[in-house]
């Protein structure tokens, strides 16, 4: 690039640089305020510090509601995860590998679900049952999450699809493999950092979820996010900073650890 | 080569759960809602299966309705408006950047995905409440000497959702950036463009694709949203999401619900329907499948 035609450079780049930053304080700044202020000795959830504590730490560990929650959230989210991805990648696979006739309005369907606002897919189910007359179980909210989560594993899973070339699965194939077997060797192990991602993508939207659970819990049940949302209708307390803190580690860490450990994955594909 | 049966059918089969998964729980629900909504409702939690347009008419008439319409809709643009704004600068950072570590910030943009959605909602009040750092530190510098009133406002309600879709703006315009090609603007540079020339005449026009799918992004997840207002409006700022879940929870008016869905899911598909006449729906979400 000759230097005349070299636009990082001039004020005008220097001001687009200080936005930047600043979009980058504005989505970081809120989250961090959190995990400080769940250190704080202080009864209120508020600034300012009072001193450093974990006594709010504590008092989360004994919180039986909120270990309930954890463990429902944890499962629905699992089962979710493992379902969803399975169905994803078949899915993917057809619309990648196949001409069909009807395929565009097949492509536009899946997608459709992130695009439908959570509230009416919450009311739909919720009619749906209601329809059937049938009562509010666990397994109607993985149903849930499984619609949610479902375009985003397809699009991911598609993305990954595409780059991987089809005269690897025909070498296979003229080898004398069967489809199943050519997938599970060779599409399969090509596939995985796709597979590992859509998997926590898709623990994440249901773990997280928090719109639509709000309609498809049982009675009595809370799941993470709406325990959080029922502990601050009662008073921003330091717990629930303690609480966001610690979903924050996991949340954060587990995907860090996942995508270490999928481009570890992609490594060991690459040179076998 | 012609196909086989065999081969024919194998796309389908492959695609049967997720078509079953999407035709029990999202094409029925979405039928049976249609149906609903033409239910008479009796009393709390108890409907008739007698043919009524009453609900449809009560929407219509209902000014209380056009209000809550007219207000997401205003708030939902405001929102998708300032996050183009807020969210245009550093995605063109990010695009033209020399700096190395390019995939360190596009990593910043993903981890909020991962942060629980309701933690980053109430984070805000530790910001904009009266104990929140803002408050705190304007007292303690002695500049106003009342709490100013941020939190439990429309204000609030608009930013909170603009922290939760920047990235959905941010990604999709860098994508778009990204594939633009860059002798494009050398050429424009060349030919005596200043390089805000070249911006507004090249960059700009080659990257409305991925601002577009933004705008429709940020709008529908906006006019769609329930938790946010919940968390940091006051009742005054109750979106048509909060409508929803009031006349279906708390009514318990399946009926007027179901029909309160359909307007929902018709005002919001309309704008993808539009959308996707001009840019096609699948590229909305290209930023985030990668």
């Amino acid at each position: 690039m000759s230097h005349s035609a070299d636009t990082n450079a001039g004020p005008g780049w220097q001001a687009i640089k200080a936005v930047t930053i600043l979009v980058y304080i504005f989505m970081f700044a809120p989250i961090l305020v959190v995990m400080i202020l769940s250190f704080n000795d202080s009864m209120f959830g508020g600034f300012p510090m009072t001193g450093f504590s974990l006594r709010w730490y504590e008092r989360l560990a004994e919180n039986e509601a909120v270990l309930r929650a954890f463990q429902t959230s944890l499962w629905v989210a699992l089962i979710t995860s493992v379902i969803c991805t399975v169905l994803g990648i078949m899915g993917a696979m057809a619309l990648v590998r196949y001409d069909f006739p009807g395929k565009e309005w097949v492509n536009t369907l899946v997608i459709a679900p992130a695009l439908v606002p959570e509230t009416v897919l919450g009311v739909g189910l919720l009619l749906l049952i209601r329809w059937a007359q049938e009562p509010r179980t666990l397994g109607l909210m993985v149903a849930g999450h499984i619609l949610l989560a479902l375009p985003y594993v397809v699009l991911v899973v598609q993305a990954r699809l595409i780059g991987i070339k089809r005269v690897y699965e025909e070498a296979a194939m003229s080898l004398g493999a069967n489809r199943f077997n050519t997938f599970r060797e060779i599409t399969l192990p090509l596939l995985m950092p796709a597979v590992v991602a859509s998997m926590l993508l898709v623990f994440t939207i249901s773990f997280d979820n928090i719109t639509a659970s709000m309609f498809w819990r049982p009675a009595g049940v809370e799941t993470m996010p709406t325990q959080i949302l029922s502990m601050l209708k009662i008073s921003i307390s330091p717990e629930v900073n303690a609480l966001g803190t610690l979903m924050i580690v996991i949340t954060v860490g587990l995907p860090l650890l996942g995508g270490a450990l999928a481009r570890i994955l992609a490594r060991g594909a690459k040179q076998p | 080569m012609p196909l086989t049966a065999a081969q024919a059918r194998r796309p389908w089969l492959l695609l049967a759960p997720t078509l079953v998964a999407l035709l029990v729980l999202m094409i029925l629900p979405i039928c049976i809602m249609f149906l609903f909504s033409f239910y008479e409702f009796v009393t709390a939690g108890v409907e008739k299966d007698v043919f009524t347009t009453a609900n449809w008419r009560e929407f219509f008439t209902d000014s209380y309705y056009h209000y809550f319409i007219w207000k997401t809709v205003r708030v939902a643009a405001i929102t998708a408006v300032l996050c183009a704004i807020m969210g245009y600068p550093p995605a063109y950072f990010i695009a033209m950047t020399r700096f190395r570590h390019k995939w360190l910030l596009l990593l910043l943009l993903i981890v909020p995905f991962w942060i629980s959605f309701t933690i980053r909602t109430f984070s805000w009040i530790h910001i904009l409440g009266e104990q929140g750092i803002i408050n705190v530190t304007l007292l303690w510098l002695g500049i106003i000497d009342q709490p100013l009133r941020m939190l439990y406002t429309e204000g609030a309600v608009i930013m909170g959702m603009i922290h939760f879709l920047l990235p959905y703006m941010i990604l999709n315009i860098y994508v778009s950036l990204e594939g633009i090609d860059r002798n494009l603007i050398s050429a424009a540079r060349t030919l005596g463009c200043t390089n805000w020339e070249a911006f507004r005449e090249v960059t700009l026009p080659l990257s409305l694709p991925g601002l577009m799918a933004g705008l429709l992004l940020c709008f529908v997840l906006a006019a769609g949203s329930y938790v946010t207002p919940q968390i940091l409006g006051s009742g005054r700022d109750a979106l048509f999401g909060n409508l929803i879940f009031d006349t279906i929870m708390g009514q318990l008016n399946w009926p007027m619900g179901a029909t309160l869905s359909m307007v929902l899911l018709v005002l919001l598909g309309a704008v993808a329907a539009v959308y996707s006449r001009y840019m096609g729906l699948s590229r909305i979400f290209k930023g985030l499948s990668r």
